[in-house]
């Protein structure tokens, strides 16, 4: 395959790579060096610019109203817009808009005008309700909140952790088992409002993260219709399941876009600063390590557009989306690492935006299905679908 | 087990004297009157030149007497300040009257247990 931006794609990456460079690095200097927010002020006026680039609303289905971006396009600006401090979690601080859920573009009309309209047009956030203490990775087995029948409709009860945006959405996706006998084919999802009496947002879960704190959430008699089923009773976990490998392509492509941040910034640095008389860059042991952030930035990135190619002709993808959001989050991390390493002490500090990246990487090796996980199913894949 | 949601540590008085010898580390901090009742719920975040001694040296110079603090060293600082936050208006309805008058945009809800 060949994954030399066509000249339309090279106009664009053009394009959000000065967008990035000219407009958020600039702002993001004077903010503290943990934040994930801009000023509103200044969030209007660049929400403005993106629109004006045509590239508002980035992720949202041409048919809803979005740009028209394939996927393999979206992966290539999806590395541009996390060069900056908070870009790993907060690609250009949002100003490129959201999409919602994917899940919330497989409601019914009725819940498309209550939840997917209102989320276009952002008067409503989302959270994604999934992980529990019982267990993340995997979440067939692990899920616990119970839902069950009761006046025409669900009572759930249970607790979800690791939830980001709960504190401030006006909805989510929550799944529960709703059939405890049948395993992955007794899990629903459901719309929960969050002023649903028995919804509670309990506490903040502290990480490594700057960016997007996680939240605990615990559901207590929480009843809600039947009008609030999302897809069909005891059909939630494929729902879960397709958002949670497609996701793996762009989430790749944020560790991509940090890893060559980082690369560029070690590259800089080891042609200025001498010691011991010399170019940091004249010395092999920095060389090698420069060698293998190429090597790795550069592995990552075929993996990840080869996913997005095989995406983007309706071909199966799913091995593809594991090595490459394997080798991406695994990659990058040794990327950062080497990084901090070549910049030395001024590499371990605030000043720097390595410090974050170096932190936040750390947790894509675990978010959004950890390497383990990933290498369990290429290894189904490669060796039969009935290894257990 | 979860950390401590509140920051309920002793008061301590509020004077530059007592601001220098914090420690020069990243955290969370909460000003009081005489009474106890919270004004104040603020960070000392990583352009802090001294973290929370500058934060508290400079609330103390400002504010002047009769006033409390108290602190909490933590690298987690914004997580931590937007918790503490949370909980107050949780717990009171209301933020502190200072942080009121230029809240924090987006700040999300909690129903502490």
């Amino acid at each position: 395959m060949d994954f030399e931006p066509s000249s339309e794609q090279q106009m664009l990456i053009d394009q959000v790579r000065r967008f990035v460079r000219e407009e958020i690095i600039p702002l993001e200097a004077k903010l503290d060096p943990d934040a994930s927010e801009l000023d509103p002020a200044d969030h209007a006026r660049l929400v403005e610019k993106t629109k004006a680039m045509g590239l508002f609303g980035i992720d949202i289905p041409k048919e809803y109203g979005g740009p028209d971006i394939d996927i393999v396009t979206r992966v290539l600006l999806a590395i541009e817009m996390a060069q900056h401090r908070a870009g790993l979690y907060v690609p250009c601080y949002g100003t490129f808009g959201g999409a919602g859920l994917a899940q919330i573009f497989e409601a019914n009309e009725d819940q498309k005008e209550r939840y997917l309209y209102p989320t276009l047009r952002g008067e409503k956030k989302a959270f994604f309700g999934l992980t529990e203490p019982s267990g993340g990775s995997d979440p067939a087995r692990a899920i616990q909140t119970k839902a069950e029948r009761k006046d025409n409709g669900w009572v759930l009860n249970g607790a979800k952790i690791f939830i980001s945006n709960a504190d401030r959405a006006q909805y989510g996706i929550v799944f529960a088992r709703t059939d405890a006998a049948k395993g992955r084919a007794g899990i629903t999802c459901f719309i929960i409002d969050s002023d649903t009496p028995g919804f509670h947002v309990r506490r903040v879960v502290h990480t490594l993260r700057s960016s997007h704190y996680a939240t605990e959430l615990e559901f207590k008699d929480c009843w809600v219709s039947d009008h609030q089923v999302l897809g069909e009773v005891n059909k939630g976990f494929a729902v879960a399941n397709d958002r949670l490998t497609r996701q793996r392509i762009p989430y790749a492509a944020g560790c991509i876009g940090v890893a060559i941040a980082a690369h560029e910034m070690a590259i800089g640095w080891a042609k200025m600063r001498s010691t011991f008389g010399e170019k940091l860059a004249n010395r092999q042991a920095v060389q090698w390590m420069l060698v293998d952030n190429e090597i790795d930035i550069r592995t990552a990135k075929h993996f990840t557009l080869e996913a997005a190619e095989k995406a983007r002709r309706g071909l199966p993808f799913r091995i593809e989306a594991s090595i490459a959001k394997l080798t991406a989050s695994e990659g990058g991390g040794r990327v950062v690492d080497r990084s901090m390493q070549i910049h030395g002490g001024m590499g371990m500090t605030k000043d720097l935006p390595l410090e974050r990246w170096y932190r936040e990487m750390r947790i894509r090796r675990v978010g959004e299905g950890p390497s383990e996980v990933q290498r369990m199913v290429i290894a189904r894949e490669i060796l039969g679908s009935n290894l257990r | 087990m979860s950390l401590r949601l509140r920051l309920d540590k002793p008061w301590r008085p509020l004077s530059v004297e007592e601001a220098t010898r914090l420690p020069g580390q990243l955290g969370v901090y909460q000003v009081a009157d005489a009474a106890g009742t919270v004004l104040f719920i603020g960070h000392a975040g990583g352009r802090s030149p001294f973290g929370l001694r500058s934060e508290l040296q400079r609330e103390a110079s400002e504010r002047g007497p009769g006033h409390q603090f108290r602190v909490e060293v933590n690298q987690q600082y914004r997580s931590r300040w937007f918790e503490l936050l949370m909980v107050y208006k949780a717990d009171h309805g209301s933020l502190p009257a200072d942080n009121a008058k230029n809240p924090p945009p987006n700040l999300g809800r909690l129903s502490p247990a």
